[in-house]
Parts: structure tokens; sequence; C-alpha cells
């Protein structure tokens, strides 16, 4: 049987996939903004499930602070790319990255 | 304390910063006056970091006197030093330039003020670029990568153009892609071996199947940031559609500090894994990007997309040599090589992304076909990117042929005829894709068209020149770059 933290080890791995999977498969940009952010949270309960040292030990408090600065780091990138993704539908009344020509 | 390196690894990350902070602030027409100031600060900070650094060896400072593996460590060695004067001249040769550009005649009051922006930008820029050379911590990497990359992104928007918007946020969602999947790595090292200091992580690695997942995601992470050829597709549009002092900035500079990061990960975390395939495959994907990027340069019909490719190939060469990296007798000069590259690659591409801008903005158009005559109207500019040619085609006398030289001699000292032959035909190739450039520059002008041009400032033809002239004198700093680089000697030096 696979414990406790290796489960959410891989639930994060998953979450990661799925997230880059969305990115890329997707159009519209704020899909691809959320699927980025899903892909953050993936590698935030990677580094909390790394945190657990067993059921009698304190949990290491080190991966927790990467944790809250990578969120400080993601909440400012999500709001670049949505302040470039109003911008660019603003300009050309479209959220996507794909020009006509390509479609 | 000023006669100690220690105190100005801090110093060379504020002065931007808060300059940066200043110029965001101040009113618009004093934003130039305050970058100036900050500039001069910085320079003053890494001048005196890298003089003390040849006098007293490789320094450390515990930011807050916390320590590793608590606090969060600055260190410079040669390598650091090296890159910090880099991007100070560099840098500041753009700034020059940027204060010309955005004093031209016939930018509307809209634009000049989207333009005032860049001030601030290239200081936030400048700082984490700092901030990152000077990090030995593998998380803090991780946060200097994505400052690096906000300031980037922003600089790219400035144009302010629907295509160069969509390139940005393409930019944008790869680079973050890029940070996450180095930050997967990050907390793959950090759960096997329980730090995030470069020094103590060097000390502590063994051949655990997670450093294998930490180096795959990490390498990965990097290469999309660094552009390296199959993961380059969104270089060519940022590069190309942002105006001439940011393609400068993102070409010669931004790109670099990605691969520094991969190369000291390679080196002093990674090295376990040396044994194995991927040096070689890094170094197959480098060879395919010079081959294809070239080719992809030779194409181009516009100008600044030419330039930008050059760019996808150049970056080639810095994974070619990879796997001689590891090998005892030719990692000095391998690794000479590619630093030499570096130095070399962003003086000449800066150069002619400048040029470049100085032409468009007097043709008006970045067709290469209207260049012609150009040698007539503005020859400084035309000497500038031919000087810069001369380095990107690694002709003597110039940086990058000083820089290959280095990297045939190990490769030929190892007997690898291949990569020998790659370094041998990436230079021929870049040779025609500038003769491109070059040759109808200096046809016969279009009377018609020429009566109506007006000609760039000075700053802005100075800059450039200048820095052509940096990317042939650096083909005397060879021996200079090995010095610098045995202080606190990295990689196979280092580990033995």
């Amino acid at each position: 049987m696979i414990d406790a933290a290796t489960l959410y080890t891989l639930a994060g791995v998953l979450l990661f996939g799925m997230g880059l999977y969305a990115l890329l498969a997707y159009p519209h940009l704020l899909r691809k903004i959320l699927a980025m952010n899903v892909m953050g949270t993936g590698v935030f309960m990677v580094f909390i499930s790394i945190a657990y040292q067993g059921p009698t030990q304190r949990a290491d408090p080190v991966p927790h602070a990467l944790v809250i600065t990578g969120i400080v780091v993601a909440v400012c990138a999500t709001g670049l790319a949505l302040t470039l993704a109003t911008r660019i539908q603003a300009l050309t009344g479209s959220a996507r990255l794909e020009t006509d020509e390509e479609t | 304390m000023i006669f100690e390196a220690a105190f100005w690894l801090p110093v060379a990350i504020m002065a931007p910063l808060l300059a940066a902070l200043c110029a965001f602030l101040a009113p618009q027409r004093m934003s130039p006056l305050v970058t100036m100031i900050g500039a001069a600060i910085t320079f003053v900070a890494v001048g005196f970091l890298s003089a003390l650094l040849v006098r007293d060896g490789p320094t450390r400072h515990p930011v807050g006197g916390w320590g590793a593996p608590l606090g969060i460590d600055l260190a410079a060695d040669g390598l650091s030093a090296l890159m910090l004067m880099l991007t100070a001249v560099v840098g500041a040769a753009v700034a020059l330039y940027a204060y010309g550009y955005f004093n031209f005649p016939g930018h509307n009051e809209e634009t000049k003020q989207r333009y005032a922006s860049f001030w601030p930008l290239w200081l936030f820029l400048w700082s984490a670029l700092n901030a990152l050379f000077l990090s030995r911590d593998v998380f803090n990497l991780y946060v200097t990568l994505e400052l690096v990359s906000f300031a980037a992104v922003a600089l790219t928007a400035l144009a302010g153009k629907p295509d160069v918007l969509r390139a940005a946020m393409r930019y944008l969602l790869v680079s973050l892609a890029g940070s996450l999947f180095y930050l997967m790595g990050v907390a793959f090292l950090y759960g096997e071996f329980g730090v995030l200091d470069i020094d103590q992580l060097k000390k502590g690695v063994t051949t655990a199947p997670s450093l294998a997942a930490a180096a795959g995601l990490m390498t990965v992470g990097l290469m999309m940031k660094t552009a390296l050829f199959p993961l380059h597709f969104w270089l060519p549009p940022a590069h190309a559609n942002a105006i001439a002092p940011v393609s400068a900035l993102l070409s010669g500079l931004v790109v670099k500090g990605s691969f520094y990061i991969l190369l000291r990960a390679w080196l002093e975390i990674f090295y376990p894994l040396s044994h194995t395939g991927a040096p070689y495959l890094l170094m197959g994907l480098g060879g395919v990007a010079i081959l294809w990027g070239s080719l992809q340069a030779i194409r181009q019909t516009r100008l600044k997309l030419l330039i930008a490719y050059s760019t996808v190939a150049q970056i080639g060469y810095l994974f070619l040599l990879m796997p001689l990296l590891f090998v005892k007798e030719q990692s000095a000069l391998a690794l000479t090589g590619i630093v030499c590259f570096i130095l070399a690659h962003a003086s000449a591409k800066a150069a002619a992304f400048l040029s470049a801008g100085a032409i468009q903005l007097v043709t008006g158009d970045d067709r290469i076909a209207s260049l012609r005559g150009l040698m007539e109207m503005q020859p400084l500019a035309v000497v500038a990117f031919g000087a810069a040619g001369v380095s990107l085609a690694a002709l003597p006398p110039s940086g990058g042929f000083i820089a290959k030289w280095f990297m045939l001699d190990a490769s030929l000292a190892h007997g690898d005829w291949l990569i020998a032959a790659i370094i041998v035909a990436g230079g021929l190739l870049a040779a025609i894709y500038v003769m491109r450039v070059v040759a109808p520059l200096f046809r016969q002008p279009d009377d018609a068209v020429l009566h109506r041009l007006t000609l760039a400032p000075k700053t802005m033809t100075l800059s450039a020149f200048s820095l052509a002239v940096l990317a042939l004198l650096l083909s005397f700093a060879g021996i200079a770059v090995m010095e610098m680089l045995s202080i606190g000697a990295i990689g196979m030096l280092g580990i033995e």
C-alpha cells in the first residue's frame, strides 16, 4: 500500500500534467492562464507532501515557506497574464493567440 | 567595508531595484536621469565587486546573517562576475541607445508615454539578472528566473501592437511553464537531499532516481526559457516584434540568464549524471539548432526576424560542448569557449539589433529589400552591423572567432570531428545570412527614397557601434576570461 504522502505527491504530479495538457490543448487565453495555475498548484502540492515527516513528527517548515513565496509569484504572474490577455482582447476582439490567417 | 567584495553583493541587486522604484514614481521626464544615477551606482558596485574578486577570490554574503541552510546566501565567483560585467556594459549601451530612440521625431505623444515605462522596467530587469547571477540557492534562482521573465515580457509588450502583444503573451506562457518545470525539479531535489543551497547540494548529491527526475524537469524548463530547439518557437516573434532596444536586451542578455542556471546546475548538481546520455542529447539539440536556425535566418525577408533566427542558431553553440564539460582534460577549455561565446554573442547580437533598429527608424520598414544604399546615409549603423556580423560569423578578429577557436580546440583534442564540423558549418551559414543584409546596404540608393529620410541620432548609432567594437575587441579577452573562470573554479576543476 502507498502511504498518504506518496499519494499526495502523485496527485500533485497528476495535477501538473493535467495543467500542462490544458495549457497546450485550449486556445482561449483565460483557459491557458487557469491551466498555468493548476500546474502551479500541482507543484505546491508536491512541496507540501515533501514537508510531511510522519505522524509523530512536526512537518518541515521550509517547503511551506517555499509554497507561500511560490503563491506570491503565481499571483503576480496571473496578474500580468490577465492584463496582457484583456489588452489583446481589447485590441483584436479575440482572446486567442492564433491570428485569422493561421486558423 | 567597501574593500570587501561581500559588501557589494547586495548593492549590485538593490541599487537597480531602488532606482527602478524611483524611476517608476518620478515624473516622466525625470525617469532617464534617475535611471542614469541608478545605473552609475550599479556600475560602481559591479566594478568594485569584480576587482575585489580578482584580488581576494570568491565571496559569499549570508543575507540577514542567517546563513545556509536556513538562510539564503548570495555568492560570487569568476563566472558570476563576468556575467555581471556583461550585463552592465551591454545594458548601459542599450540604455544610451534607448534615449535617442525614444526622442526620435515621429513618435506620437501616446507612444512616448508608453516608452517612458522602459526605464523602470529595464532597471527591474537589471536587478533581477544581477540577483540571478549572484544566487546560490536553487529556490531563490526560481524567484529570480520569474522576475527576469516578468520584466522581459513587460518590455516586449512596450511596442503595443497586437502582434507584439500576442508574442509577449506566448513568451509569458512558455516562460511560466518553464519556471514551473524548474520548480517541480526543485521539489524533487529538496525531497531527496533536504537542502537548497548549491554548495551543499554539490557535496550531498548521489545518483538517486529523484536526481535524474529533477535533472530532467529542470533542464526541460530551462531549455524552454533559453529557447533551445525544438522549444524555440516563441523566440523569433517576441524578439523580432519588440522595439529595437528591447530586442537587444532579450537576445543579448535574457536568454543567457536561464542558460547560466542550466550551466551551473549541470556542473555543480547534476554532474553524477554526466555519464548518461543527457549531455549528448543537449549537444545534439544544439547542433540541430545551429543548422536549422541558420537556414531559417537565410530564408527571412524581414531584417529583425533574420537576426532573431540567428539567435536561435547561436544558442545551439552554448549546448554543443555539453559532453566535453565533463571530460577532465577538455573541461576548462570547453567552459572558456562557452563563456567567451556568451560574451561575444551578447555584444554582437545587441549591436546587430541596435543597428537594425536605427536602420528601421530611418527607412520606416523592416524589409531587407528596402536596405538599398543605406551605407551612404547611415555609415556608422551599417559599419556596426557589419562588425557585429563578423563576430556572428566568427571571422577573425572577433569575440566569436576566439570562442569558436576554444570550442574547436576542445572538440578536436577529444576527437569529436562531428562537433568541429558543425561549428565550421554554422560559421559559414552565418556568413551567408549576414551577407544577405550587408550586400544591399552597399548598392546604389534610390534617390527619390533617400530625400525623405530623417537620420537616426548619433547616440543611437554610436552605442550600436561601440557594442560592435566590443564584440571585435573580445578576441583579445580569451586568456582573461580563462583566468576569471579559475576564480572559484566550478565544474570538473572544482570537483577534483
